[in-house]
């Protein structure tokens, strides 16, 4: 036998088996979509948790970016908190962070290109001669070193040099959509505004970071450290210190080094944990990472189980349909089928049965995965490797659940199955 | 060298302590163009000596070859293989896929033997309009009538060009009428130089046949020729 014709007797076969899995399907519409409903039942809840993790891990990775790259921060609060809240007491006793620790770190980290010294101050009311703004504007106390180690651009005007932090200059700088809404005729630069009631002048705007999830990103105004700290006094929460790397080699060992002066600094034993919190963009979506771990993990196990559960349903069926279809399978045995014939056949109807099952299940979870996206107003996710690997699985399921009752159709005795009524 | 060669053919059953001896020691010889029925009342082995012929069954004992095949070393591979090459069988109740057109049942031996599927169509076709059922290919089993039916099966057992069609009471599901218009059919395949074996206990179905073995008891009780039938 050439190979020509080889290939032909294999895509005759599987033609024929796939043909004969849908019409035997369609004959019976309402046991095939019962049987194929806890497959689509258990690919849903694994594609559609998928997909929201997805979203949501989109959706932290959007906000955590805010940090430029290199660029690490200290504070004494972590960020971001996944899960139990009961290290609250341990991160309250902490030393804050103030700014001559800030300094210190400035003044000894050498491999740090960039160090800045923040502290976010209430939010205020911010008036111009135009406008006035609702008493919600973030207001930023940010030293030099800021803006580069934040990634941030100016789109006018200048950023703060070391005599506005010095002397505590009552100076501003506008992040960009705040500029445009209370100096709506033209540059706000050189202008002055009012802060809770208190002149300051714009040095500089900020170029716009675009509008982002859950609010503008851009609503804020910034004033010198020092002067903020003067007129408003250190918070609760404490400073927080952003480092910029010389570059991506040098990351690693910079943190080192930044970390070995906040200890000393902070007189923290050797061997004791750190009296701060270190993070960068990574960390945290390390962090968010690990925190899904464990749903994920209980998602893909109970779907698991699920599918488990609708395979013996598919064996079931199948069972039934090798028992209905004895005369067919006679008849075929006669014609010249061989026994693997009859077998693939059969679990072809399996894999068939499933895999209906499995793409409207991966469909229906993409769907409602991204109905999250759609109310956090993130763009949708498709979690193509989950898809994949949940259709893999479902055909697995009917090879599984499809072989034995395949098996029992192939070993039927074609004289008995033939007189069969 | 005949078409088919049975030499000393035993074929027992185990029925819980007792063996039945289905047949017992019989040979026969069939030649190739030669039209056959096989007659004997029920439980004279006349349907084991089909499913023997047909290549359903091996013989507990005994020599089979069918086109100088030896049927009965063969294991079950090798068995569908030759039914699907050498044999096409018609049934009493037709055996025809339910769900599927005259057309994909005509089609289905030339499936298993991996014929391409322009060629499968092409051939399927023909043979249907070999047994007048041109315009009827698309019709489901049950959009056609009894003698359609059997037609198709016809067809179906004509499809693969087989040395030996294999007939089991073709005409036990079919009105008098019917069944004489199946008759004519196989009449005009003989004439076109087909082997038939035809099993029925009909002695008017019977008569059509050139030859007539009566079975008994497992045993051959007689094979006589006879002029051409009637009709």
């Amino acid at each position: 036998m050439n190979s020509r014709r080889n290939w032909s007797f294999f895509f005759a076969e599987l033609h024929e088996s796939f043909s004969m899995a849908l019409t035997a399907l369609t004959a019976h519409k309402l046991r095939s979509a019962l049987t194929l409903l806890g497959v689509l039942i258990g690919v849903f809840s694994i594609i559609v948790v998928m997909t929201a993790m997805r979203v949501l891990e989109r959706n932290v990775e959007n906000n955590l970016s805010q940090l430029g790259s290199r660029t690490f921060a200290i504070q004494k609060w972590p960020e971001v908190q996944f899960g139990n809240n009961s290290d609250w007491e341990k991160y309250w006793r902490r030393k804050n962070i103030t700014l001559e620790l800030g300094e210190t770190v400035e003044k000894k980290a050498t491999l740090a290109s960039a160090v800045g010294i923040e502290g976010t101050f209430w939010g205020g009311q911010i008036q111009t001669r135009y406008a006035k703004t609702a008493p919600t504007v973030q207001l930023l106390g940010e030293t030099t070193g800021s803006f580069e180690a934040r990634n941030w651009t100016v789109e006018e005007g200048r950023i703060f040099n070391d005599n506005d932090v010095d002397d505590a200059r009552d100076v501003c700088v506008l992040g960009a959509a705040l500029a445009k809404s209370i100096f709506p005729f033209g540059s706000p630069v050189g202008n002055e505004l009012k802060i809770n009631g208190i002149n300051y002048n714009v040095v500089g705007v900020l170029a716009s970071k675009g509008a982002s999830l859950g609010g503008n990103q851009d609503n804020f105004v910034i004033v010198p450290l020092t002067t903020a700290l003067n007129r408003y006094g250190l918070r609760w929460n404490g400073l927080g210190i952003l480092v910029q790397a010389r570059t991506s080699a040098v990351y690693a060992d910079c943190e080192e080094q930044v970390r070995g002066i906040l200890r000393a600094a902070r007189k923290v034993r050797p061997g004791a944990a750190d009296d701060f919190e270190l993070f960068s963009n990574d960390s945290l979506i390390e962090q968010f990472d690990k925190f899904t771990r464990a749903v994920r993990i209980g998602v893909v196990v109970v779907s698991s189980i699920a599918l488990l559960a609708a395979g013996v349903g598919i064996m079931n069926i199948m069972l039934v349909s090798v028992t209905e279809r004895t005369r067919e399978i006679g008849v075929r045995r006669a014609v010249g089928a061989k026994r693997r014939n009859i077998m693939g056949q059969f679990i072809m109807e399996a894999v068939v049965l499933c895999e209906i099952g499995g793409v409207i299940g991966v469909v229906l979870g993409i769907l409602g995965g991204n109905i999250l996206a759609w109310f956090m107003k993130v763009p949708p996710a498709v979690p193509v490797d989950w898809s994949v690997l949940g259709l893999l699985i479902c055909s697995i399921v009917g090879v599984i659940f499809g072989t034995y009752p395949a098996y029992k159709a192939a070993n039927l005795d074609p004289i008995e199955s033939l007189r069969y009524e | 060298m005949s078409l088919i060669h049975l030499r000393n053919i035993s074929r027992c059953y185990q029925m819980g302590a007792e063996t039945i001896h289905a047949l017992r020691d019989v040979s026969l010889e069939i030649q190739r163009g030669e039209y056959v029925a096989i007659m004997g009342p029920s439980g004279s082995g006349k349907s084991t000596l089909m499913n023997l012929i047909g290549c359903l069954d091996t013989p507990t004992a005994g020599h089979y070859e069918l086109n100088g095949a030896n049927v009965s070393e063969m294991d079950d591979n090798q068995l569908a293989e030759i039914r699907n090459r050498e044999i096409g069988f018609v049934f009493q109740t037709f055996n025809l896929l339910s769900r599927s057109n005259a057309l994909h049942n005509v089609e289905l031996p030339l499936i298993y033997n991996g014929m391409a599927m322009e060629q499968r169509r092409r051939v399927a076709l023909d043979a249907l309009a070999q047994v007048g059922l041109a315009d009827r290919v698309h019709h489901k089993p049950n959009e056609l009538s009894g003698g359609q039916r059997q037609r198709v099966a016809v067809a179906r057992a004509l499809v693969n060009k087989p040395s030996l069609l294999l007939a089991d009471e073709p005409t036990g599901n079919l009105d008098s009428r019917t069944g004489a218009e199946i008759m004519t059919l196989f009449e005009e395949l003989s004439r076109k130089g087909n082997t038939l074996v035809l099993v029925t206990h009909e002695e008017d179905i019977a008569k059509h046949a050139r030859r007539i073995i009566r079975l008994r008891d497992g045993l051959i009780a007689s094979d006589e020729k006879q002029a051409a039938g009637p009709g």
